[in-house]
């Protein structure tokens, strides 16, 4: 089976800076997957060069089997909506669906008359007239009808109200279960993504942190309260992503494959929340110059 | 994407053909008055004596109009450039809509082939129109005022050429710098630049001029004039009609122009009359002044020719192919730098 | 046709509370056998949950033997878990809802009343296992 996306040491510089490095994921097909990371972590930069509008400096990546570069017969199989969903503002939304028949082959008309209508978007009126939200459903529905077999969305809903961003995702899953799409989705908005996602990319300063899926991912997590414990009196089995500790209490949250089994424990399972900051404040540490994440929002 | 590139250019292409079709109203209504000036006065003023008169009536008609025809030539295809040209990638990229265009399964490349392969033929379609009509509009002053290397940027097919270029560099500007006013700015200052350059420095060197050596001869303007830089003067005036001429020089066999001293002793009777008619500005025939400028005439031609180095007539299409060509690979080489820069980075 | 609810805060899994929402309306005849569920694409966009999810939660109830996918159609119940007829739920019901309304113009709260009920509940139900 093709991954949806598979990378190799895959990296992105400007100038001095990386924006992305050593990048080695492989994301399999039919998942939905929350990629999420404080601003400026490089979670723009992977989606851009998941669609070809970034090259990169380093390191490679395939979309469904195919490189960016390989020409329009790839760019139909991938659906994207850039962050601040773009629109033509001059343009009606009848012509933006016109554009999308002339432009993609596959492009499915009664689909996007469908989604228009069921959105209750007025054929004529211009892009720049539409509020955000309405935009951002246009944006996806110019992304769906040309029926891809993945969906790229670069942080899609946030600048959304609740009520836009909720219709969003409804959208969007309703499409999911309707035609089995592979989904990446990047956001800062972890409420949005536990309902969502069975897949988790954690990306903070540039690097991946943690990627799995979601399941899996928070079987394999726990939180451990208990008396004083230095860190390293715990098993080798057990790796550390978070500790705190007062003068007689210590609580961790690790990682481990096998079952817990010191009886001074108290085993508690970890919700995505935890699991994601957890990951974020262990990055954090480790570069200890750079500005704290910004913008993790519930 | 030739639909989509018409349905996003639709605006533009209605206010060129706003501006053309009023144009040809204009031409329309004014061009048949020139024409029919032409036909009843100059083309039969040999007979009537008073060529001069009825020239100056032609010339001199509409001369709003003919600034403005002028005018609308030389600034076309800067317009060109600057509205169609630098806005067509900047504009993408101001309001992030790259992401949109360049994400349908049309490769940037086709993106880029197209638009400048439709609106640079538009633009080539649009300058050559204006110039025909105002070419045609201007042909009875032409015929009169036989002056084609002067108004050489403002008729013929050089538009055409001036136009693309325009065009490719405005979009070219427009993909590196990604800002719309920025982009113009800089449009404008290299389409005026290259114009510049080519006219002065590349339009002379085309082809070699023609050297013609003449005996000197009375003509209306043949005199002896004093000149603050040179002292004195002996100026003989080229009548080749149409001709672009280089220089037009008084010389000797050996090459060198009559000097002072020379003209002082050989012209000495025209020098020594005083100016006549000074007093109310109006100089009177004096029998005297014409018998002594026939004898300096005839001291000065015994010795010296008149050297012209022109460009004649016949090849003004020569030229105008040329510069159109010029402009032309121009805007090849900047398109072609163009499709190189979009294939290898977007941002 | 039931309509799912989401309770984020619980702490419960969401395929598992997709479950207990079907046992639920089983036991209280809302679903009946030959009832169809929502397809996972109609409780998706309701819920904005990821379709698998959905998914997972029928199979369990197909696992359990509640419900059986019928290709191209839909999800079906097949049992019951209601133990009594709807007429006697009925009544059931409604002498409830008069104890209630006496527990209220007696001046007792929501708290209260939860309270007086669990503990006749869980000394109901610890006197007939002993």
């Amino acid at each position: 089976m093709t991954a949806a996306l598979e990378t190799s040491g895959l990296g992105k510089q400007y100038g001095q800076k990386w924006a992305l490095h050593d990048c080695t994921l492989t994301i399999p097909e039919g998942k939905v997957v929350g990629l999420v990371g404080p601003n400026g972590a490089g979670k723009s930069t992977l989606l851009n060069l998941a669609v070809g509008l970034l090259a990169p400096t380093s390191g490679t990546i395939e979309v469904l089997g195919g490189r960016p570069s390989d020409g329009p017969s790839q760019l139909g199989r991938i659906g994207f909506v850039a962050q601040d969903t773009p629109t033509y503002e001059g343009m009606s939304v009848a012509k933006h669906l016109r554009m999308g028949a002339w432009l993609n082959p596959h492009w499915d008309s009664d689909l996007a008359e469908r989604r228009i209508k069921q959105l209750r978007l007025d054929p004529r009126q211009k892009a720049g007239a539409l509020s955000g939200g309405q935009r951002a459903q246009l944006a996806l529905v110019l992304a769906l009808a040309k029926k891809p077999e993945i969906l790229i969305l670069d942080e899609p809903v946030a600048s959304l109200d609740p009520l836009a961003r909720r219709e969003f995702l409804q959208t969007l899953m309703e499409v999911v279960a309707e035609h089995g799409v592979s989904v990446v989705l990047s956001s800062h908005l972890i409420a949005d993504l536990e309902r969502v996602c069975d897949y988790l990319i954690v990306l903070v300063a540039s690097h991946v942190q943690l990627s799995g899926d979601v399941n899996a991912l928070l079987a394999s997590h726990y939180h451990l309260s208990g008396p004083r414990r230095d860190r390293s009196a715990l098993p080798a089995n057990q790796a550390v992503i978070e500790e705190s500790h007062t003068d007689k209490q210590s609580v961790f949250m690790v990682r481990t494959d096998d079952p817990i089994l010191d009886p001074a424990w108290t085993v508690k399972p970890v919700t995505l929340d935890d699991l994601v900051l957890g990951y974020m404040r262990q990055a954090r540490e480790a570069e200890p110059h750079r500005r704290p994440g910004l913008g993790l929002l519930r | 994407m030739i639909r989509f590139t018409s349905l996003q250019f639709r605006i533009q292409a209605a206010i060129a053909v706003g501006v053309l079709v009023l144009v040809a109203i204009v031409v329309a209504i004014t061009g048949p008055n020139l024409v029919h000036l032409y036909a009843t006065t100059v083309a039969h003023c040999k007979a009537h004596g008073d060529c001069t008169y009825a020239s100056n009536a032609l010339t001199q008609s509409d001369s709003f109009l003919q600034s403005a025809f002028g005018a609308l030539l030389l600034v076309l295809p800067a317009l060109v450039g600057i509205f169609w040209g630098a806005p067509l990638i900047a504009r993408e990229y101001e309001a992030g809509t790259f992401r949109l265009a360049w994400t349908q399964s049309v490769t940037r490349m086709r993106w880029l082939a197209v638009k400048l392969g439709i609106i640079g033929l538009a633009s080539m379609v649009a300058a050559g129109l204006a110039s025909l009509m105002v070419s045609s509009w201007f042909s009875p002053i032409d015929k009169v005022t036989k002056v084609q290397f002067t108004s050489f940027d403002e008729r013929g097919i050089v538009a055409v050429g001036y136009a693309v270029f325009a065009f490719a560099f405005g979009v070219a500007a427009g993909l590196l710098i990604r800002r719309t006013v920025p982009a113009m700015f800089a449009t404008l200052v290299a389409f005026v630049g290259a114009r510049l350059a080519v006219t002065y420095w590349v339009r002379p060197h085309l082809l070699p001029p023609v050297k013609a050596a003449m005996p000197l001869h009375m003509v209306f303007g043949t005199s002896i004039e004093q000149t603050s830089s040179t002292g004195l003067l002996f100026f003989q005036p080229v009548t080749i009609p149409n001709a672009w001429i280089y220089s037009n020089e008084v010389v000797n066999k050996y090459g060198h122009a009559p000097t002072v001293p020379f003209l002082q002793s050989a012209c000495h009777s025209v020098l020594s009359i005083p100016a006549s008619g000074t007093a109310q500005g109006v100089p009177t025939p004096n029998q005297n002044a014409q018998t002594a400028f026939a004898e300096c005439f005839a001291n000065v031609a015994a010795k010296f020719h008149q050297v012209v180095v022109y460009q004649p007539a016949s090849r003004y299409w020569a030229f105008q192919w040329y510069e159109t060509a010029i402009f032309f690979g121009l805007a090849v080489i900047v398109a072609g730098f163009s499709f190189w820069w979009v294939r290898r980075r977007v941002v | 046709m039931i309509q799912f609810q989401l309770d984020t805060a619980s702490g419960v899994a969401t395929y598992l509370q997709l479950v207990q929402q079907v046992h639920q309306a089983l036991r209280l005849g809302l679903l009946e056998p030959g009832d169809q569920l929502p397809t996972a694409q109609q409780v998706v966009a309701k819920l904005a949950i990821n379709p698998n999810t959905v998914l997972k939660a029928y199979r369990d109830l197909e696992r359990e033997g509640l419900v059986r996918p019928r290709p191209g159609q839909g999800t079906f119940v097949i049992a019951s878990l209601s133990h009594t007829d709807p007429a006697t739920q009925a009544r059931l019901l409604s002498s409830m809802v008069h104890w209630l309304r006496s527990a209220r113009s007696a001046g007792l709260g929501p708290d209260d009343i939860e309270a007086i009920y669990r503990t006749a509940f869980r000394n109901y139900f610890a006197e007939s296992v002993a």
